[in-house]
C-alpha cells in the first residue's frame, strides 16, 4: 500500500567547522502528500533544504528523485528538475512588476532576443486564474503588501510545474483569509500528485494541512509520524525533547488603575482612524486583527514613529504629545518593533551597543563622556535578567538566534525604565522554547506594574497572555473582548467587520 | 569513541584552524603587503628609515589626517563626502588671505592687520562646519544620497573659491607672503623639541593633528553622539525608534567633518605657503581610500579611529617610499587605484553573508 517516495533524502550529514549541522537525517516525501518538517530554530530544517537545493554540499547521504539519484548544484538546476521552493524571506526585485518577477530568469522570448511581453502577460494571467490569485500583474512589486508578494512567490513556484515544492514558513505574513487560500492551492497541488514539503512553526496549520510530519531536533532525525496520530503536545514533546505541559506561563499579573487614556487616535499617512482605548497598570492589552488592519499603526502612532493627525494621549490624566520617539521615551514609553532585523537590531554592532543605545543619557559623566563601566554593568544585568545566551557582550548581535536578539531588545527597553511597553509581534520567528520565556518576561513586567500593549497575529498567544484584546479592522477599532471569555471565532468575526 | 572518528575530528579541527589562519591573513592582507613593501623599500634605499624621512612621512600623514578623520564619520553613516577637497581649498585660501604679512606684495586685504592665528583657525572651522552642515541638511532632510549632495556642493564651493581668489587686491593670484605668526604656528618647531630630536624639525601642525585625533577618538567612542552615529550607520530605522535624533546626528556628523577639513585647510594654508584655487584638489579621494584601507566600511556602522590613522599612514608610506626607489610618477595612480579596489574587495568579504 505504501507508494514509493517521490523524493527521498537518505542519511544526509553535513558538518561545519565545529558544528554537526545534520547527522544522518532522512526524509521521504510521497506523491500527493503534504509532508511537514518541524523542529525548533536551529534544528537543521533549513540546512537540510539547502543540501537538497545544492546551496550547501552535503558530506554524505543520497538524494533520489523519482528513483533517480540526483546531485543538484544550484537552485536553478533543482528547478529545472522539478524541485521548487517558496522562501520565507522574499527575494524579489521590488522595483519591477509582478510579471517581471514571475518570469525572472526564464523570460519567454521572441526570435531568441526580445522578451515577449505578451506571452508573459498571458501566461501570468493563466496561472493567476488557475490559482485564483487576485493580484494586478502590472503592479510594481514594492507597492504590494507583503502578503500579496508572498502569493506571487507561491504562484511562481507553482508555475514551474514542479513535482516537489518546498514551502518555508509560507504563512508568516499571510492573513487568515489568505492562509485558507494557500491551503486551497496546496490541496490542488496535492491532488495533482505533487509532493509538498511544508516547514512551519504553527502547530494548528501543520495538523490541518499535512499528511505526515517529520520532526528534527539538534540536527538529528527524531521521528516521522502520520499527522492524524499526532497532537500538539506530542509534537512539542518531540521537538523540544521534554514535556512542555503548558504553552503559556501562569498569569499572575493583576490589572490596577488606568494609566493611559487614548482618544480618537488617527494617523496622518496611514489608515488608522479614530482609535480610543485605555490601558491599566499591570495589564496586558492585546491587539488582534488581520495583516494591514492597523495594529502596528496603533503602536507606532502612539509612539510617535508614525505621524498623528488627531487624537489625544493622556498618561496619568496629563495630556502628552509623544511627537517623536525621543519624546515618547522620555514620557516612559518603549516600542519593540515588528521587523526585528529591519528596525530592531543594529546587526553589525555588539550586544553592549545594542543594549544601551536608548539609554545613553543616563551614562553621561559631566554631560560629555560615557561611563563604560556602567554600560557594561547594565548590559550584564540585561544578559542575566533576560537569560540571553551569548558568548560575551562584545559578540555581534546578528550572530545570536532570533529569540536571543529579541531578549536583547527587550533588555534595551527595560533599561529606560518604561511605564508603557508597546510590543509588536514579540515572538515572531522565535522557536517554541524561547517563546515561553518571552511570555514569562511579559507577564513578569505586568506583575511589576507596567502597562503592556501587545500586537500579535497568533491568536492563541493573545488569548493565553493578554487580559483584554482590542480587535482592529480596516484601520478602525472593531471591538474589545475579554481574553478569558472570548473565542477565536468572536475575534475573527470582529476582525472582518470593516474589511 | 573509536580511534578512527577521533582522527577524523582532529583532522576537521586542524582544517578549521588552517582556515582561520587563512582568514586572518586575508583580512589583514593589505597591511601585510604594505609591511612587505616598506621592508623592500627600506632595503633598496637606506634613507627611507632614517629619522628625517620618518619625520617627513609622519608630517605628511598629519597634514592629511584631519580630512580622513572627518570623512570617516560620513562613511560610518554609509555615506561619503566628495566636497572635502574643495573645503580644504576654500579654508586654506581664506586662512592664508587673512594672515598675509603687512608687507606682502599684492596683499588681498590691503588694510587688514593680521588677526590672532587662533581666531583665524576658529573662523576657518566655522566656515567648514557651516558647509558640512549644509551637506548634512540636504542628506537628512531630503534623504538624498551624500554622494549626490556633495557632488553638487563641491561644485558650488569651487565657484565661491574662484570668486574669493579674485576678491580684494588679489586678482586670482596665488596667495603668498604669509605673516610670520602663521608660518611659525604651523610649520615652526620650538627649540626644546629640536634639542630633543637632535636638530630635526617636527613641525607644530603634527601636534595639532595628533591632538585632533585624540579628540575624535573621544567623540567616536565616549560620547552619546558617537554611539548614535554608529547606531545610525548600522540601522537607521532601528536608531529612529530607539529615540536617536536622526536629523541632528546626520547634520552634526557632516558639520564635524567640515570642521576637520577646515583644519587641514588651515594647515595647508601655511604648509603649501602659496595657495591657489587648486589647493586641496582630490584630497577626498586619498582620505576615503585611507578610511577604507583602515577598515571603515561602506557597509556602515563600522570603523575605528586607529584604522583611519593606519590607513593614512600606509598610503603616505607607500607614496614616499615609491618616490625613494624611483618608481615612475605615472604609475602612482594605477597603484593607488589598485589599492582602493583591493581594499574594498577585502572589506566586503568580511561582511558578506556566505551562502
Amino acid at each position: 500500500m505504501e507508494q514509493p517516495a517521490l523524493l527521498e533524502m537518505r542519511n544526509i550529514s553535513k558538518e561545519f567547522p565545529g558544528v554537526k549541522a545534520l547527522d544522518n537525517v532522512s526524509l521521504a516525501v510521497r506523491p500527493g502528500t503534504v509532508h511537514a518538517l518541524m523542529g525548533e530554530n536551529g534544528a537543521g530544517k533549513s540546512t537540510l533544504m539547502k543540501c537538497l537545493f545544492g546551496i550547501y554540499a552535503k558530506d554524505s547521504g543520497t538524494i533520489t528523485l523519482d528513483g533517480q539519484e540526483v546531485h543538484f548544484k544550484s537552485s536553478k538546476e533543482a528547478l529545472e528538475n522539478g524541485v521548487a521552493m517558496v522562501h520565507q524571506e522574499l527575494n524579489q526585485a521590488l522595483t519591477r512588476t509582478v510579471t517581471d518577477n514571475l518570469w525572472l530568469g526564464r523570460y519567454p522570448k521572441v526570435g531568441g532576443v526580445m522578451v515577449s511581453e505578451r506571452a508573459m502577460r498571458q501566461r501570468t494571467k493563466e496561472i493567476f486564474d488557475q490559482l485564483e490569485v487576485h493580484v494586478d500583474p502590472r503592479a510594481v512589486m514594492s507597492t504590494l503588501p507583503v502578503s500579496q508578494r508572498q502569493m506571487v512567490e507561491i504562484a511562481k513556484a507553482v508555475s514551474y510545474d514542479a513535482k516537489v515544492i518546498v514551502f518555508d514558513e509560507p504563512t508568516s505574513s499571510l492573513t487568515e483569509v489568505e492562509v485558507e487560500h494557500l491551503f486551497r492551492i496546496i490541496n490542488m497541488l496535492r491532488q495533482k500528485g505533487c509532493g509538498i514539503i511544508y516547514i512551519s512553526h504553527k502547530m494548528e496549520e501543520i495538523l490541518r494541512i499535512s499528511d505526515e510530519v517529520t520532526i528534527m531536533r539538534d540536527g538529528q532525525y527524531v521521528a516521522t509520524k502520520a499527522a492524524k496520530d499526532l497532537t500538539m503536545e506530542e509534537i512539542i514533546r518531540l521537538m523540544v525533547g521534554r514535556e512542555l505541559t503548558n504553552r503559556f506561563p501562569p498569569k499572575e499579573n493583576v490589572p490596577g488603575e488606568v494609566i493611559l487614556e487614548v482618544e480618537h487616535l488617527s494617523g496622518k499617512y496611514t489608515r488608522l482612524e479614530d482609535a480610543s482605548f485605555q490601558l491599566h497598570k499591570g495589564e496586558i492589552l492585546g491587539i488582534a486583527g488581520l495583516d494591514g488592519s492597523g495594529r502596528t499603526e496603533v503602536l507606532e502612532t502612539l509612539f510617535g514613529a508614525m505621524t498623528r493627525s488627531g487624537g489625544t494621549i493622556r498618561l496619568h490624566g496629563k495630556e502628552i504629545r509623544n511627537k517623536n520617539p525621543g519624546e515618547s521615551i522620555k514620557n516612559g514609553f518603549a516600542l519593540l518593533t515588528e521587523e526585528r532585523r529591519a528596525t530592531g537590531i543594529f546587526g553589525i554592532r555588539d550586544i553592549r551597543d545594542n543594549t544601551v543605545i536608548s539609554n545613553l543619557k543616563s551614562y553621561l559623566i559631566g554631560g560629555i563622556c560615557l561611563n563604560e563601566k556602567k554600560m557594561k554593568a547594565d548590559t550584564d544585568w540585561a544578559i542575566q535578567a533576560m537569560h540571553i545566551k551569548t558568548p560575551s557582550q562584545k559578540t555581534q548581535i546578528r550572530s545570536l538566534s532570533g529569540g536571543n536578539q529579541q531578549k536583547v531588545i527587550i533588555g534595551r527597553w527595560l533599561l529606560t525604565k518604561p511605564e508603557v511597553l508597546l510590543l509588536d509581534e514579540p515572538t515572531r520567528g522565535i522557536d517554541v522554547g524561547a517563546k515561553y520565556e518571552i511570555y514569562d518576561l511579559i507577564i513578569d513586567l505586568a506583575k511589576e506594574g507596567k502597562g503592556v500593549i501587545m500586537v500579535s497575529s497568533e491568536m492563541p498567544e493573545l488569548l493565553g497572555v493578554c487580559d483584554r484584546i482590542l480587535v482592529m479592522s480596516g484601520g478602525k477599532l472593531a471591538g474589545e473582548v475579554d481574553a478569558k471569555n472570548t473565542s477565536q471565532e468572536e475575534i475573527l468575526t470582529l476582525a472582518a467587520k470593516y474589511v | 569513541m573509536s580511534k578512527e572518528s577521533k582522527n577524523l575530528q582532529e583532522t576537521a579541527r586542524a582544517f578549521g584552524g588552517a582556515k582561520r589562519v587563512g582568514d586572518i591573513l586575508l583580512n589583514n592582507a593589505l597591511i601585510i603587503i604594505m609591511v612587505i613593501a616598506v621592508i623592500y623599500i627600506a632595503f633598496r634605499n637606506q634613507n627611507f628609515i632614517k629619522a628625517a624621512s620618518i619625520i617627513n612621512i609622519l608630517a605628511q600623514t598629519c597634514a592629511y589626517l584631519p580630512v580622513a578623520l572627518g570623512v570617516g564619520g560620513c562613511i560610518v553613516l554609509t555615506g561619503t563626502d566628495l566636497s572635502a577637497g574643495r573645503i580644504v581649498g576654500l579654508t586654506a585660501c581664506i586662512s592664508a588671505s587673512l594672515l598675509q604679512a603687512v608687507t606682502a606684495s599684492s596683499k588681498m586685504w590691503v588694510n587688514l592687520t593680521p588677526p590672532p592665528v587662533l581666531l583665524v583657525l576658529v573662523i576657518a572651522m566655522v566656515i567648514g562646519a557651516a558647509i558640512g552642515a549644509f551637506n548634512g541638511f540636504f542628506v537628512a532632510k531630503f534623504k538624498l544620497h551624500p554622494f549626490i549632495v556633495t557632488l553638487a556642493s563641491q561644485l558650488i564651493i569651487y565657484t565661491f573659491l574662484l570668486l574669493y581668489m579674485k576678491a580684494g587686491n588679489n586678482g586670482g593670484m596665488a596667495i603668498s607672503g604669509l605673516d610670520k605668526s602663521y608660518s611659525d604656528f604651523i610649520t615652526g618647531c620650538p627649540q626644546f623639541i629640536k634639542n630633543l630630536t637632535g636638530g630635526i624639525t617636527i613641525p607644530n601642525y603634527v601636534w595639532i593633528s595628533l591632538l585632533l585625533t585624540v579628540v575624535m577618538w573621544f567623540i567616536w567612542n565616549k560620547t552619546t553622539f558617537g554611539k548614535n552615529m554608529f547606531a545610525l550607520g548600522a540601522n537607521e530605522e532601528a536608531a529612529r525608534v530607539s529615540g536617536v535624533n536622526v536629523f541632528a546626528t546626520t547634520v552634526l556628523v557632516f558639520a564635524l567633518a567640515g570642521a576637520m577639513y577646515a583644519v587641514t585647510g588651515f594647515i595647508e594654508g601655511a604648509r603649501v605657503a602659496s595657495n591657489t584655487a587648486n589647493t586641496g584638489l582630490n584630497y577626498e579621494s586619498d582620505a576615503i581610500a585611507a578610511c577604507v584601507i583602515g577598515g571603515v566600511s561602506f557597509v556602515g556602522g563600522i570603523g575605528k579611529i586607529r584604522g583611519v590613522v593606519i590607513g593614512v599612514l600606509m598610503l603616505r608610506l607607500i607614496f614616499v617610499g615609491l618616490n625613494m626607489v624611483g618608481v615612475n610618477q605615472d604609475l602612482f595612480y594605477v597603484i593607488k587605484g589598485g589599492i582602493i579596489l583591493f581594499a574594498c574587495a577585502l572589506d566586503m568579504r568580511k561582511y558578506l553573508v556566505k551562502k
